[in-house]
């Protein structure tokens, strides 16, 4: 039997290194499918054909199977995130606290639907399933951090900042 | 590491905490955190460097009312301190050893006075990434004792005689899930804990991992042992970063003293654990969906048997436990079975840890024994509903259960008591609801949640739960009919009779518990058209009528 060898990286990116050592680590066994999409998704932002393309070659895992996974997981996302994100989590105790309102003014202020990038790229409004600071509801991660008991006015000043930047 | 070396390193922490007076206790949860916990515990480190009082600042886990936050604790009186800001460190320093700072001191002794404390008791005691903090409060040491002390069937013995029942939500005894899993034949065998949190609404499996990951660790090493397993997972959120850096810290740590690895304390017994993220995937709580996601596929469930414990992960026999289960198995170990045995009600023992939160005053984690009134946790830990608003509902078990009216709250909880009131334990979310919530709305919101996170595999569930959204949409807007609600009631028993896994067998609990207990609000939507709530949107009738 041939011996298999891994695909080449995809360019000179040393992200890829990063990308190749979680497969390494993992002697490039099929179960290390959805950590290394999660060393993809964390180095590159999101994952576009090329990574999912790549990553399935070196596993040998079936190009279906391989966007099947990364389809299947919400976590996953195969668009580039804008420069900023907001995440309002929708879990039970944000729901309760008026999280779709929160929802309802960044979309109407920036004029898309959740888990859309405005055009140009600035902001990009994404909806969590909970976040796990469900006593501080209704929460948002604005670029990753947590608000607490946000209003629809913070959201909007936040949104101004970010889109006037 | 041997148990005398375990006792020399909790000596020498105690030692070292010996050398201060004060211990100044930061809780650095998301909750504290997210408002200047941060800030808040920098400040105080360099107000106690020039006091002259010998002080230790400590970061801390959780403490439990997150409402309060952020939070600082003084030992060793248990001074509490709530709503804390940087500005405030100079003034918490300058009175240790007089009168407490009166603006700022709380009490909440109603909170906590009810509250019994087995997976919380390091909660806000210990620095969640020093395993000697720990090792300090007894850590380990079941562990340690269990190896040189004790059989496996000891253990699973033990552990039967508690009466714990998995805290994941099903309430399967724990006890009899080991025991089949060593009867299980097979060399190799697999421990995994399902920190995969799913329940919108709960984080306490977060806080536990967060802010006593070693116990969790401990947990799964002692089960390993019962059951024969050499190799764990713990398979974590991928929503939940910090917990993930401080599982990895700690198993670093646990490693590094010889408490995970090849022949622990000089026995012939190996573990190692390994951390397995998740993909944001509801039903991969689900064990044999969860499986199928360590191995690396879609999270899908398959039917069973065979259970895990005979064919689980790449078809070995596999324990797998919540994430709370794990971590009440140190203390029973320590304390022996009947001790839990003696907490809680007749068939649910020991305690429960729940996260409070919704329309209440005292949001938050609390640990109460079984058998509790839900009044009690609502109306005395949890401090009632604030802003002259009435109580109507508490959610519990997430998707998978139900609401529970006014009516209903002197029922003692329990696995079985919430199943006959068409809830569930489920792992322990618990959402407030008062006369501003609509209780159609609510199920529409679960429903809609289970619609989105149905795997797809079976008829029931991706097509049953897609059309009970549709007609509680209709409903919700205005344009429902008494016919809609027959049908609603038909498609619940389809989706609860017929899907494969628990999602969609639980799916359909939000709605019929909301139709059992509040159905008037689905008739006023219907045939009133009003909302008395105000949150449904009523706007589409005058379109169609």
């Amino acid at each position: 039997m041939a011996v298999f060898t891994p695909p080449p990286l995809p360019s000179e990116d040393k992200r890829w290194k990063i990308v190749n050592g979680t497969m390494r680590k993992n002697g490039f066994a099929r179960y290390a499918l959805i950590e290394t999409l999660h060393t993809v998704q964390s180095s590159f932002g999101y994952l576009d054909d090329e990574a999912i393309r790549f990553v399935a070659q070196s596993l040998r895992v079936p190009l279906s199977q391989a966007y099947g996974v990364v389809t299947f997981y919400h976590y996953f996302t195969l668009k580039p995130p804008g420069k900023h994100t907001v995440t309002v989590c929708a879990g039970t105790a944000c729901y309760i606290k008026g999280a779709d309102k929160l929802i309802g003014a960044a979309e109407k202020k920036l004029c898309i639907k959740q888990g859309q990038t405005t055009a140009d790229g600035q902001v990009s409004l994404m909806v969590a399933r909970c976040v796990g600071a469900c006593s501080r509801a209704p929460v948002a991660l604005c670029d990753g951090e947590v608000v607490g008991e946000m209003t629809q006015n913070q959201m909007l000043e936040h949104l101004e900042r970010w889109t006037t930047e | 590491m041997t148990i005398e070396e375990l006792e020399q390193i909790a000596k020498a922490a105690q030692q070292e905490h010996g050398k201060y007076d004060y211990e100044v206790n930061v809780c650095m949860d998301l909750a504290c955190a997210s408002q200047g916990a941060g800030a808040l515990k920098d400040a105080l480190e360099t107000a106690v460097q020039s006091c002259g009082k010998r002080v230790c600042v400590r970061r801390t886990g959780c403490m439990g009312p997150c409402s309060h936050g952020p939070l600082v604790r003084v030992d060793p009186e248990e001074t509490l301190y709530s709503k804390v800001n940087a500005k405030n460190a100079e003034a918490i320093v300058s009175s240790l050893g007089g009168a407490p700072v009166q603006e700022i001191e709380c009490d909440l002794s109603d909170h906590f006075d009810r509250q019994v404390r087995v997976v919380l008791e390091n909660a806000g005691y210990i620095d969640p990434e020093k395993i000697e903090d720990y090792i300090a409060r007894d850590g380990y040491k079941a562990l340690l004792t269990v190896l040189t002390e004790m059989t496996p069937n000891g253990v699973i013995h033990r552990v039967t005689e508690s009466g714990l029942r998995g805290r994941g939500g099903s309430g399967y005894p724990t006890g009899l899930k080991w025991g089949t899993v060593a009867k299980a034949i097979g060399d190799l065998k697999y421990v995994v804990c399902n920190g995969d949190e799913g329940d919108p609404g709960a984080f306490m499996d977060r806080s536990v991992m967060e802010g006593d990951p070693h116990r969790v660790i401990e947990g799964m090493a002692i089960a390993a042992y019962a059951v024969g397993a050499s190799k764990g997972f713990i398979y974590v959120r991928a929503e939940y970063p910090v917990a993930v850096s401080r599982l990895t810290t700690a198993l670093r740590d646990a490693r590094r003293l010889g408490l995970l690895g090849n022949g622990i304390c000089n026995t012939a017994f190996n573990f190692d654990v390994e951390i397995r993220l998740g993909g944001g995937a509801f039903v991969c709580g689900e064990e044999t969906a969860l499986i199928a996601s360590i191995e690396g596929k879609r999270g899908t469930p398959r039917p069973r048997p065979p259970y895990p414990a005979a064919s689980g992960l790449w078809g070995k026999p596999t324990l797998i436990n919540n994430v709370e289960t794990f971590a009440n198995i140190p203390p029973i170990v320590r304390n022996g079975g009947k001790w839990f045995f003696n907490m809680g009600s007749e068939r649910s023992k020991g305690t429960k840890v729940f996260a409070l939160t919704g329309r209440i005053a005292n949001t938050g984690l609390i640990e109460v024994p079984l058998g509790i009134k839900l009044r009690e946790i609502i109306e005395v830990i949890g401090g009632g509903v604030p802003g002259g608003h009435t109580f109507k509902a508490v959610q519990t078990g997430g998707p998978s259960g139900g609401c529970i009216p006014a009516e209903m709250l002197d029922v003692g909880v329990s696995y079985d008591a919430l199943l006959k009131m068409g809830s569930i334990m489920g792992s322990g979310g618990m959402i407030v609801m008062d006369d501003t919530s609509c209780m159609v709305n609510v199920a529409r919101f679960f429903v809609e949640f289970c619609m989105t996170e149905s795997c797809g595999k079976c008829i029931p569930c991706r097509a049953g739960t897609a059309q009970m959204y549709t007609l509680l949409s209709r409903i919700c807007t205005g344009v429902g009919t008494m016919d809609d609600l027959e049908l609603l009631e038909e498609l619940c028993s389809t989706v609860k009779e017929a899907s494969l896994c628990g999602l969609g067998q639980t799916a359909p609990n939000p709605v019929l518990s909301t139709l059992k207990y509040f159905r008037n609000e689905y008739t006023e939507h219907i045939l009133d058209k009003r909302c008395r709530a105000g949150v449904c949107n009523m706007a589409a009738l005058e379109v169609t009528v």
